[in-house]
């Protein structure tokens, strides 16, 4: 006679070490084997697309630094450009520069943050974290230098940045661009060849090639399933097409090609940073004069950027008045987790939080 | 570059493919009729020389006549783009059909607009709302509701 057996349910969250914020994952299992995942989200919906409709251009700056609060530079730089696109304004070349250079060490610093937790949910409990928290606090420390902010920075404005880094920005930065390619080689000296590592990363949580394009999937997420999609490769804004780089693919799409993919842009970002500072003007203004209340004229756009976790975009729609009729954010991770399911099921309970780690999700921006 | 496609020359293709479906194409977007947005969106994505396999931004933006749905596609292939919209009138019961089928990523997208401007995707597998809890009264993002 047959046993009889019935599905048993766990909420994985909202409240857990491995979620990275206030995710919920509701998970049917057979055993220790995951049979149906579904994710519920929502817990930090602080509804900034309907609070800009009643703010200025500029007022909403702030609130998208409560994004990706990771990455709240790249925030800031992808919603001044929708709105300088809207309005039709000119951000003078210094700027563009002074952009590019804190969108990479952004873009540095999230990758960090992105490795060092994955880790942490593979089971190597905080030591890379610390190495990486290392390092970030250098890029933290530059990014206090120029607008006094550790961690949401509003430094960006509609028309430039608020403010020319400091002299003592400057050779901190290359004090921090001639050690960083030391501290990635350490980085994989502890963490590439480790056998553990390998086994709980290599072919785990598969995301292949087709379902990525098909989910609309992008940043690293895209790339370690093999398309090669980069936002600032295929369709440069700003003044990335000055710049030479790689766009870093994997191949197989599982959880250590996501891995890598973050340590190789890392290494590119680098690259980018150091050719800004040699292409940079000596001076010049870094704002241009927009007005504290500008009125773009009436219309729609959409601007986007390749944000460190992806591509990141705003849909603004203007009446003509002060502050914006329509602000919409597209957000990269909540698309990157939409085929969720797909990878989760037929994996261990413990495999399902490196699968979901090596996302690299936050959750301010999948709830806004 | 991302190229964006000639909307003239596409509106023209997918009128010829399935008529009457295109109401407007100008101002570099393409606007068609919601009763044949399955039928369209399958030809953009199948059509040689289209190919848009890639859905990014899809949102809504009500303008109290209306709501209007707009879809950004990309075709990596090509790397060339598209925004097709495509309106719904009536403020009670609006809905449209849902692209699930067709592309993925409306999965999420079109859950939260029917959670925050209250546009049902029909077709759509698990439409229930996304961000806001279930009894929440209203659709916060209608320019209507205070």
């Amino acid at each position: 006679m047959p046993i009889k057996t019935e599905p048993f349910y766990l909420n994985v969250g909202p409240q857990h070490p491995s979620t990275h914020g206030v995710f919920r994952l509701r998970l049917e299992l057979d055993g220790e084997v995951v049979t149906d995942v579904e994710p519920i989200i929502g817990y930090l919906h602080r509804g900034i697309e309907k609070l800009a409709e009643s703010r200025t251009y500029t007022q909403v700056i702030p609130l998208t630094d409560r994004l990706d609060y990771l990455a709240s530079m790249t925030d800031n730089v992808a919603y001044c450009m929708a709105v300088e696109k809207l309005a039709g304004i000119k951000v003078p070349e210094r700027a563009e520069y002074i952009r590019v250079i804190f969108s990479e060490l952004m873009r540095i610093s999230s990758h960090m943050m992105a490795v060092g937790f994955y880790l942490n949910d593979c089971g190597a409990f905080f030591t890379p974290v610390l190495y990486m928290w290392r390092e970030r606090e250098k890029i933290i420390d530059l990014f206090d230098m120029v607008c006094g902010q550790r961690l949401l920075y509003n430094y960006m404005r509609v028309g430039g940045v608020s403010q020319d880094p400091p002299g003592e920005f400057w050779p901190a930065l290359k004090k921090f661009l001639a050690e960083m390619p030391r501290y990635i080689g350490e980085y994989n000296q502890l963490i590439k060849q480790n056998e553990i590592f390998l086994a709980r990363s290599k072919g785990v949580g598969v995301l292949p090639r087709d379902t990525a394009i098909n989910i609309g999937a992008s940043g690293p997420v895209l790339r370690a399933s093999g398309v090669k999609w980069d936002i600032r490769k295929m369709d440069p804004y700003s003044i990335y097409d000055r710049f030479d780089f790689e766009v870093p693919t994997g191949e197989a799409g599982d959880c250590y090609d996501r891995y890598w993919v973050r340590i190789l842009e890392m290494t590119q970002s680098l690259r980018i940073i150091e050719q800004a500072i040699s292409q940079m003007p000596a001076g010049g203004p870094v704002c241009a004069d927009v007005p504290q209340f500008f009125r773009p004229p009436p219309g729609e756009t959409y601007g986007y950027i390749e944000a460190p976790k992806g591509n990141l975009g705003f849909y603004i729609v203007s009446d003509g008045s002060i502050a914006p009729y329509r602000l919409h954010i597209y957000p990269p991770t909540l698309i990157n987790i939409t085929a969720l399911k797909d990878m989760m099921v037929g994996w261990k309970v413990a495999d399902l939080i490196v699968i979901f780690g090596s996302m690299d999700v936050v959750l301010g921006e999948i709830d806004r | 570059m991302t190229i964006a496609v000639n909307t003239e020359e596409t509106g023209k293709k997918i009128a010829e493919a399935i008529p009457g479906s295109v109401i407007s194409s100008d101002k570099g977007s393409l606007t068609v009729d919601s009763k044949a947005l399955a039928q369209v969106s399958g030809f953009l994505k199948d059509t040689p020389g289209l190919e848009f396999d890639y859905l990014t931004v899809l949102t809504a933006v009500d303008y109290l006549d209306y709501f209007e749905v707009v879809y950004r596609l990309v075709s990596l292939k090509h790397n060339q783009s598209l925004i097709m919209k495509t309106r719904v009138y009536g403020r009670d019961n609006p809905a449209v059909p849902s692209v699930t089928g067709t592309w993925r990523a409306a999965y999420y997208q079109e859950r939260e607009i029917f959670d925050l401007l209250g546009i049902k995707f029909d077709g759509h597998p698990d439409m229930r709302r996304l961000l806001l809890w279930e009894g929440f009264a209203g659709h916060p993002l209608r320019r209507d509701y205070l």
